[in-house]
């Protein structure tokens, strides 16, 4: 797998990173050299082995249905850029 | 009951499928311990997780998972001891974490069956295709202030349900009909309550068209966010015209997201967003796999109540309820139990007609809920009683059933003071019979020479000189002897 300086554009747009035009052809070598290290695993033989998807072999653990937190508008907006009583006030959103 | 679509170049059938998003019934959010209240105050029930703060880390509500569970068993479905949560990125103002906490690949619940009951008495069957857990997203207002839109992050991190459906609806009548079922199954099983003035229950409504006996699918539209089934009846319909017009000149449908407008009847593209399907899910590396055990699945199916279908058949069965009262009695669970209570010990088919048409009709005329009845299932009980054993007439039932309407009185009182009793005594029934027949020779006669319907306006005489308190049986009978006899 390969990417060109239009696979770039695309991804850097969707995950909303500024890339320069003219820093695209370098961006897409350095995530190719990335990409090709980790496709080195594709070299393992992994036929009957299971996916794992954590070395502790945890399973995920689970909190009980009960009410700990919230009531503090301030907390959650003291970072706020701008705010308009107690709702966040962000530049418009037009549909 | 097919729904079909005539144009000019033939006959056109609808194929809907529906995503579901039913909020879970919980105290505390899916993986924060903020509150999941309705109607609280701007940004009051936000946990630092809730608001996407760096280095926050979910943790899973344990009982939400039970909740979907719980529903997927209630769908008849299958359910996956093993499931994953991943991301669904996008950008939006009230999504702060810029991705939503979704499931994919492997989603808590597969495959299963809901039947819906149809309006001529039939039933069908839709497949369920999946059911998995989500994050509800924050709320934006975009309508308050010209330059700015305000953000409530207190439904952000709610648990929700997405049911989504295979392409099995051939009709607004029937995606009407099975948001109605999925409702009540939801609320039977009490996984989420159904309301949809709140926004608990919504849905994306998958619209496509194919001629009549054509295979396979054509391309489809999907109508976003419809919050009520008489909308979601509607979206259909105007869809399906909008898109057979549009094959009938030739054109295209494009596959795109669009928007209801329930005033102006029509239905219109959202501005087809670049890349927005371009969600980049990925499992959350903040979260494990989630595994269950069959212990967990079993405990949990020894948890569900009787669900609607099992109790239409139970009622149909067991107490010989007609098909239609069965289904309008089990559609939700108070009207069910209010029911039982009223059939307890007594006639079955006479209590639910008493509940769907004396009852139902009155609450339906003011607009009443079951649960703000005036008139109490031990109430009404007892006034089948007092029919039954013949302390007063079916007539004279209706007048005290409105008294208790008013007053919510305990129909023996009501019978007792309003000296409503039935007059049993032969001696004071015939006396009135005798002075109607005397009074009545004219239609005494027509009797006589055979005309049977005569007899019927002598009954009506001898209620109303008895204020209908004669036993109407008893007062055929005496008339019949006099006259004809």
């Amino acid at each position: 797998m390969s990417l060109d300086k239009n696979d770039v554009r695309r991804v850097a747009f969707l995950a909303r990173i500024k890339v320069d035009e003219a820093d695209l052809e370098p961006v897409a070598q350095d995530l190719n050299n990335i990409i090709g290290w980790v496709e080195q695993l594709a070299e393992v033989d992994t036929d009957g082995v299971e996916p794992m998807t954590g070395a502790a072999g945890l399973t995920m653990a689970r909190r009980d249905d009960v009410v700990t937190d919230g009531g503090d508008p301030e907390k959650v907006l003291s970072n706020a850029p701008d705010r308009v009583g107690d709702f966040y006030a962000v530049p418009k959103v037009v549909e | 009951m097919s729904y079909i679509i005539q144009g000019d170049t033939g006959d056109w059938e609808v194929v809907v499928g529906l995503e579901v998003h039913a909020q879970v019934t919980s105290q505390a959010k899916l993986f924060s311990g903020s509150p999941t209240a309705f109607g609280a105050g701007p940004n009051s029930q936000v946990s630092l997780v809730d608001a996407a703060m760096p280095g926050m880390l979910p943790v899973i509500n344990g009982y939400c998972i039970e909740q979907a569970v719980k529903t997927g068993l209630g769908l008849n479905a299958q359910i996956n001891k093993f499931s994953v949560f991943e991301r669904k990125n996008y950008f939006y103002a009230d999504l702060p974490q810029g991705y939503q906490i979704s499931q994919y690949l492997h989603p808590v619940v597969g495959e299963g069956i809901v039947t819906v009951d149809l309006a001529d008495g039939t039933t069908r069957d839709i497949g369920i295709e999946r059911l998995h857990m989500e994050q509800d997203a924050g709320k934006s207002m975009h309508d308050q202030d010209p330059t700015r839109s305000f953000i409530d992050l207190n439904r952000s991190g709610v648990c929700l349900m997405e049911i989504v459906t295979k392409p099995d609806i051939r009709s607004p009548e029937e995606a009407g009909a099975f948001v109605r079922k999925l409702r009540s199954i939801l609320r039977y099983l009490g996984t989420c309550d159904g309301n949809m003035e709140q926004g608990s229950m919504r849905a994306d409504v998958n619209v496509s068209v194919r001629k009549v006996g054509e295979d396979g699918y054509r391309t489809r539209a999907e109508i976003k966010n419809v919050n009520s089934v008489r909308f979601i009846m509607q979206a259909i319909e105007i869809e399906a015209e909008r898109q057979v017009e549009i094959h009938e000149n030739g054109g295209e449908i494009v596959q795109e997201t669009r928007l209801m407008d329930p005033v102006k009847g029509e239905t219109r593209s959202m501005r087809a967003k670049e890349f927005a399907h371009d969600y980049r899910y990925f499992p959350d590396p903040d979260l494990l796999p989630l595994e269950l055990t069959d212990d967990f699945i079993d405990g949990l199916r020894k948890t569900l109540p009787e669900l609607p279908d099992a109790k239409k058949q139970r009622f149909m069965d067991d107490m010989g309820l007609s098909a239609k009262d069965a289904t309008t009695l089990v559609a939700d669970r108070e009207s069910a139990d209010y029911f039982e209570a009223v059939a307890e010990g007594r006639d079955a088919k006479k209590a639910a007609n008493w509940v769907t048409n004396d009852l139902f009709g009155a609450l339906n005329k003011a607009g009443l809920d079951i649960t703000d009845s005036p008139i109490s299932a031990a109430h009404l009980g007892k006034l089948l009683t007092l029919i039954d054993d013949g302390t007063i007439s079916g007539k004279i039932a209706k007048d005290v059933f409105d008294i208790m309407w008013e007053t919510s009185g305990d129909p023996e009182k009501i019978v007792e003071e309003k000296g409503l009793k039935q007059i049993t005594d032969t001696g004071a029934i015939e006396a009135a019979v005798d002075e109607i027949i005397a009074a009545s020779p004219e239609q005494a006669d027509e009797v006589r020479q055979g005309n049977d319907k005569a007899i019927g306006w002598f009954v009506g005489q001898v209620m109303k000189a008895t204020q209908g308190k004669a036993n109407p049986q008893q007062v055929n009978q005496l008339l019949r002897e006099k006259l004809k006899g």
